[in-house]
């Protein structure tokens, strides 16, 4: 401060400050401004502001009515057990990915990478159909399933694979990054000093990626719940067995139920809001321990 | 020591000569072996099934099986849709992007945030919440009806449903990479007596390019596979509002599966064609942030 105050005496006058040459006039400003928050509205807050006004449109009652509904009760079972075999699967996926990932060096690394992202690209209509093809009753397995009594297709088995193509990426692709920077130094040093596997993943690993891994699960949970386009495909759509919650709403919204279709959805609606609180909770606290907010 | 410890999974030693560099920790061929099955139980296996089902058609048949008007229609329908929406996103996104790395105002860091919702909603809920807005009696669908526009049940529909479900992909790609942008080059060219407009246009957009391309490319590709979100906006009527995903689906219920299969594998060849694109792009980004 000093320096630059006795350096300021002889210096030739100071540049204008970067924020004025870096900046717009405050008209142009406050313009962008409106341009952004206005399209942000209309295709954020209306739309979650049209979710919850509808489900309550018919009163507290109905709303608590289309819930607590039998249809509605076993739709959200399905996708709670969907999501309880699907994300604990892309869990220890994840883990394994990221550890060989990033903790060796291998040829075909960078392959495998991208082939570990491929299902991101993939329609989710497709992601069903593939197992449609394999398992369904004219698929490839098809005959031989039916004749030992196995149902994968229009059943919890079908649902669960579709929703675990779908969210493959998700844990993986959040470790990777993040252990590839933190490097293995502190591993390498547990090994040496006589940790066993087990000690060295559960005492030096676990702890350093922790919020990363929540990161993670987090959003795979999020996309496993909401799923529509894979699961619609394999699941049959049978009423109170094979419908999940995002595709009962679509059942109550094609019978122009609205009330109730929208009574579920804001659930769904719950869900993201809830999912997107933590998420960025995490990304304020933790964004040191998290990938996803430094990559790019 | 180290023997003694990698023991429990020490398959880690047995990595094979010149495959991997040799390394102290533990549990490589677990996770690898582990890694590789399931990627190929879940993903490869069933998208090679889907590949050699196609194959299985012939040129002739897959071709045939392609280039039905219906086919074709929908195959226009989705990229003039998932073009349109990109476009939008491109530029909609870029001043959202903008403003939040530029400009502070109340409430920035929750709008920030709020920019993730496309990914964390459903895309059912997405699609029934924009049909309803956007119907001829909704609230926006109500304000248009008297201008003679009608969006829901509409190729313009589709368009609308596609910009919600791409909207955090330009943000999300473009927002790092002007936060990183030096001062220097915008207070060089402000310094030459470059106007603000000119310096806008002229350095900092050529340097935040390969991003703004990312993000679009991003959004597209996700808006050529989407299904949820359009289904219920778009009328589906054939020849015109009806999606190439959608077809897949009506084709799979009416068992063609050769129809289905075809489609599906022109789908994935788009994509994988995308995914290519956007390597390249990115990796074009790389460069030129390292440079």
């Amino acid at each position: 401060m000093t320096l630059e105050a006795s350096f300021g005496a002889s210096a030739p006058p100071a540049p204008p400050p970067a924020y004025q040459v870096r900046s717009e006039s405050r008209l142009v400003r406050a313009a962008l401004i409106a341009v952004a928050l206005g399209f942000l509205g209309l295709f954020l807050v209306l739309p979650l502001a049209v979710v919850l006004t509808r489900a309550f449109a018919s009163g507290v009652s109905a709303y608590a009515a289309a819930l607590t509904e039998p249809d509605a009760l076993a739709a959200i079972r399905l996708t709670l057990t969907a999501a309880a075999i699907a994300v604990p699967l892309n869990l220890l996926f994840g883990l394994c990915a990221a550890w060989c990932i990033a903790r060796f060096e291998f040829r075909g690394k960078s392959v495998l990478i991208t082939l570990i992202d491929l299902p991101f690209s993939v329609s989710p209509v497709i992601a069903g159909m593939v197992y449609v093809l394999l398992f369904g009753l004219h698929g490839w397995l098809g005959p031989w399933l039916r004749s030992h009594d196995v149902q994968i297709i229009f059943a919890l088995p079908g649902i669960v694979l579709a929703t675990v193509f779908v969210t493959f990426p998700f844990v993986a692709r959040e470790l990777i990054p993040l252990m590839q920077e933190q490097g293995s130094d502190e591993e390498e040093a547990a090994v040496v000093l006589g940790a066993s596997g087990w000690q060295l993943f559960l005492r030096v690993t676990l702890p350093k990626i922790k919020w990363g891994l929540l990161y993670g699960v987090l959003l795979c949970n999020a996309r496993a719940m909401g799923e529509f386009g894979a699961v619609s495909v394999v699941s049959g759509h049978i009423r109170g067995q094979t419908n999940t919650m995002p595709l009962h709403v679509e059942i109550l919204y094609n019978e122009y139920n609205m009330a109730a279709a929208f009574a579920v959805a804001s659930l769904l609606a719950a869900l993201a809001l809830v999912t997107l609180v933590i998420k960025t909770l995490l990304e304020w606290r933790y964004a040191d321990e998290l990938a996803a907010t430094r990559r790019h | 020591m180290a023997d003694a410890a990698a023991s429990p999974t020490g398959w880690g030693r047995t990595g094979g000569g010149g495959f991997r560099k040799p390394s102290v920790l533990p549990g490589f061929g677990i996770t690898l072996g582990f890694t590789l099955a399931y990627l190929s139980l879940i993903v490869l296996i069933p998208l090679a099934a889907l590949i050699l089902g196609a194959a299985g058609l012939g040129w002739d048949g897959f071709w045939a099986a392609v280039l039905k008007p219906r086919v074709l229609a929908s195959l226009q329908v989705s990229f003039g849709a998932a073009l349109a929406a990109a476009l939008i996103n491109a530029v909609f996104g870029l001043a959202v992007a903008w403003v939040l790395v530029r400009y502070d105002f109340p409430g920035r860091r929750v709008v920030n945030a709020a920019v993730d919702l496309p990914f964390a909603l459903p895309t059912a809920v997405a699609g029934i919440a924009l049909t309803e807005l956007y119907a001829p009696n909704g609230w926006i669908g109500g304000l248009l009806e008297p201008l003679g526009i009608q969006v829901a049940f509409t190729p313009l529909g589709i368009v609308v449903a596609l910009t919600f479900v791409g909207l955090p992909f330009v943000v999300r790609t473009v927002e790092p990479v002007l936060q990183e942008l030096e001062a220097e080059q915008e207070e060089a060219a402000a310094m030459l007596g470059a106007g603000r407009l000119a310096t806008v246009f002229r350095v900092v957009l050529p340097a935040i390019l390969p991003a703004l391309l990312t993000g679009f490319a991003l959004a597209f590709a996700r808006g050529v596979g989407e299904y949820g979100s359009v289904i219920f906006i778009a009328g589906n009527l054939p020849m015109v509002s009806e999606i190439m995903p959608l077809l897949i689906v009506i084709q799979l219920e009416q068992y063609d599966y050769a129809g289905a299969t075809a489609v599906a594998t022109l789908m994935l060849a788009v994509s994988f064609a995308l995914l290519l694109l956007i390597n390249l792009l990115q990796h074009w980004m790389r460069a030129r942030h390292d440079a």
